[in-house]
């Protein structure tokens, strides 16, 4: 790739716009998550402050910045501090080479997807700081869970976008956008139903979110690795979790649902209403099922997905040979 | 960012790692682990203890090696107002030492005051005890399902189940005067007399729980994870509850049908058909379908005891006043609380103020067997167990 001063300025463009998608995004989230949670467990959700509650999301960025830092005795001084940044930063790379629209990619590489799956991997080095240096025994726990599911639940989550990639003989997310069609089955849902399930089930993991959300369950470990953050430490972790979701929403919309490809126009909204809708049924799930055990966990990993994964990858890689 | 950080100096931090960490039970207890395994304090300030409950825990990476309950963060010397109060000014007491189910322990005291001093209440104060009693079982039965859920990580149910709650309180509100530490119950009956509001809104909730409890099965009971989380978790036999001493659904689970309403009948319930549910399994799941089967059950007795209530007075014609004194003597009264049997024993010498009030809370022997079926379980099986218990921390430490 030529890296002339053209690529180097969108880069820089692209990454301060991701910036404001990521806050955007976390307003959103923020006060999507809590009035959906509102309605699942039938009680209105935020409604004091703005019309129907909308700016809910400002008050508690404001909470969060204005609290103060409080820093636990005995802890590594230099990763407690590290660890939340560290799992920011890297997510500003990750959305490079999503195909938001026909025309709007931020980076075209060939390996998109190496990318992702790269730098998606250094999110689980944060929580593993934030956990050791924290001098906290639930953190700690909640570090060694963390670690250990993330790097189970990335296997399951290869294997299924692979099974994708041998098909479309491509690792650049805009061009299997681009071999997809407009409508629900001229995309890779169809030709790939168990690559999108495997997918499915292992998005959530991978976000740590419920009802796989071990490395922070707060009814064992209270808050996990992040129990000993408070004010911009937590809210950085918060934001990491929400631009997580929003990534793995955008690569299964892109991968599975066509992306920015839809009926009537294709355009970048469809490429936001279905990573929102993935984004919802992460929601809906969390609110309505319990917790599943640590081993269970990793039972659903390595005795199901991984083979059900490798199968599929196998079959594809058998029809791929024999009939395209 | 660095802008908005106020920097603790960590310099000033002087704890010394292992020479002043822990108290006495802590320092106590890390005698005799293990060298490298950690000592976890689960709580007093935790979100699974329900309250101000301390575990302490040996643990093998996830697994729980040895623990054990400290208790106490929550005494209020209950037992020593009693002997520093006069039987009419403890009544407001009982409702405190557990505040799910407040209406049996008042019940346990006014009867234990009424057996010691010989007094006969009118049936319909019985009926009306009776009455509000099971509904207060059902709305504590239904604040632990919701409870228990959520330390399985379900957030949803309980929200739920205070829906339900607060119709429950609805109801209570209008005989008892308050909705969380009822106390109503009298020397001689009970303080209000149920009006037709009390009697209708009752009749109307009887249906409408048992249409919500079958949502909550389809909802939460066959749930695929919550059955995983709790089958074959935590068995707790027979033995082990004589040997602990355990009451009420735990025993109950474990297949002994015991149950003080029918053992050692007081009041009217002799006069009610009602099932005692046991089994089918000693796990955790199958005391959350013994409490569940409970509710049934309390519903059955709310709806067979106001279809019978009989018409008369709901307080003696003298009732015992304000400067009652107890008749020398002792007397002890065993009553069905939500939790296992609770009992008070009250010793008088004739006095204003009775000798001992001895409260036995079926809480505190519960908690006792946590100790040995936590031993060796994961920590989200531990929390399950301790979960299923069923504890109210306050009752506990009385």
């Amino acid at each position: 790739m030529d890296l002339s001063l053209a690529i180097f300025v969108q880069i820089i463009v692209a990454v301060l716009l991701i910036i404001g998608l990521m806050v955007g995004n976390a307003v959103v989230m923020v006060y999507m998550e809590r009035k959906v949670a509102g309605f699942i467990q039938r009680r209105p959700g935020p409604y004091e402050v703005g019309p129907w509650g909308t700016l809910q999301a400002v008050c508690d960025s404001m909470k969060l910045l204005a609290k103060q830092v409080f820093l636990p005795g005995n802890v590594d001084f230099i990763l407690y501090y590290l660890a939340p940044i560290l799992a920011f930063l890297p997510v500003l790379l990750l959305f490079l080479p999503v195909p938001f629209g026909p025309i709007l990619t931020p980076l075209h590489i060939n390996e998109g997807i190496v990318l992702i799956l790269a730098f998606a991997g250094l999110g689980v080095l944060s929580n593993l700081l934030a956990g050791w240096s924290s001098n906290n025994k639930y953190s700690l726990l909640g570090a060694g869970r963390a670690v250990a599911q993330t790097v189970a639940y990335e296997i399951p989550m290869i294997l299924a976008l692979l099974a994708v990639v041998l098909q479309s003989g491509s690792m650049d997310l805009a061009k299997i956008v681009g071999q997809q069609g407009q409508y629900p089955w001229q995309w890779n849902i169809a030709l790939q139903p168990l690559a999108f399930f495997i997918y499915l089930v292992s998005l959530v993991g991978e976000t740590n979110r419920a009802p796989f959300d071990l490395p922070e369950a707060e009814s064992e470990l209270t808050a996990g690795f992040h129990t000993e953050y408070s004010g911009m430490g937590f809210a950085l972790f918060f934001l990491s979790e929400y631009a997580n979701m929003l990534l793995v929403s955008f690569v299964c919309a892109s991968f599975f649902l066509g992306g920015y490809k839809g009926p009537f126009l294709d355009g970048i909204w469809w490429t936001f209403i279905k990573a929102y809708l993935i984004m919802f049924f992460i929601v809906w799930i969390r609110w309505t099922f319990p917790r599943v055990r640590f081993d269970q966990l990793l039972n659903i990993n390595w005795k199901w997905l991984l083979p059900l994964g490798l199968l599929n990858l196998w079959l594809t890689a058998v029809l791929v040979k024999f009939l395209v | 960012m660095t802008g908005c950080f106020n920097f603790i100096n960590p310099l000033a931090v002087t704890e010394e790692p292992g020479t002043t960490a822990g108290d006495f039970y802590t320092r106590n207890f890390e005698k005799k682990a293990v060298p490298g395994r950690i000592i976890l304090n689960l709580g007093p300030q935790h979100p699974s203890t329900h309250g101000v409950l301390r575990i302490l825990c040996e643990m093998d990476g996830e697994y729980i090696v040895r623990c054990e309950p400290v208790l106490g963060y929550l005494h209020r010397m209950h037992e020593k107002m009693g002997e520093v109060k006069t039987p009419w000014q403890f009544i407001p007491n009982m409702g405190r030492v557990d505040y799910l189910h407040p209406l049996a322990w008042t019940w346990a005291f006014v009867g234990a005051c009424e057996r010691l001093a010989g007094i006969e209440i009118p049936e319909r104060a019985e009926y009306l005890r009776v009455i509000s009693c099971e509904l207060n079982r059902i709305s504590s039965h239904l604040l632990w399902w919701g409870a228990f859920v959520m330390d399985l990580g379900g957030v949803t149910p309980i929200l739920y189940a205070f829906e339900e709650r607060e119709k429950i309180n609805d109801i209570l509100q209008i005989i008892t005067g308050s909705r969380l530490t009822m106390s109503s119950f009298r020397f001689g009956g009970v303080c209000t007399d149920a009006d037709e509001r009390f009697k209708s809104l009752a009749k109307e909730f009887i249906p409408y729980l048992r249409e919500r409890l079958k949502m909550y099965k389809g909802l939460v009971t066959d749930n695929i994870i919550l059955r995983r989380r709790l089958e074959g978790i935590g068995p707790m036999d027979a033995d082990i509850c004589r040997r602990y001493g355990a009451t009420g659904p735990i025993l109950r689970a474990a297949g002994l049908a015991r149950d003080t309403r029918k053992d050692f009948p007081y009041s009217v319930y002799h006069k009610f058909d009602f099932p005692v549910p046991a089994g089918p399994a000693n796990d955790c799941f199958g005391r959350y379908l013994v409490r569940l089967s409970e509710i049934e059950a309390s519903l059955m007795i709310v709806e067979q005891a106001l279809a019978s209530l009989p018409e008369g007075s709901h307080i003696m014609e003298k009732a015992p006043k304000a400067n009652w004194k107890l008749p020398a003597g002792e007397s002890y009264m065993a009553v069905e609380g939500a939790r296992g049997q609770v009992a008070v024993h009250v010793v008088s010498d004739g006095g204003p103020k009775p000798y001992r009030v001895k409260l036995r809370a079926p809480g505190f022997s519960n908690l006792s067997l946590f100790a040995e079926a936590a031993a060796g379980t994961l920590l989200a099986d531990a929390i399950a167990i301790l979960g299923s218990l069923d504890l109210v921390i306050p009752e506990v430490d009385r």
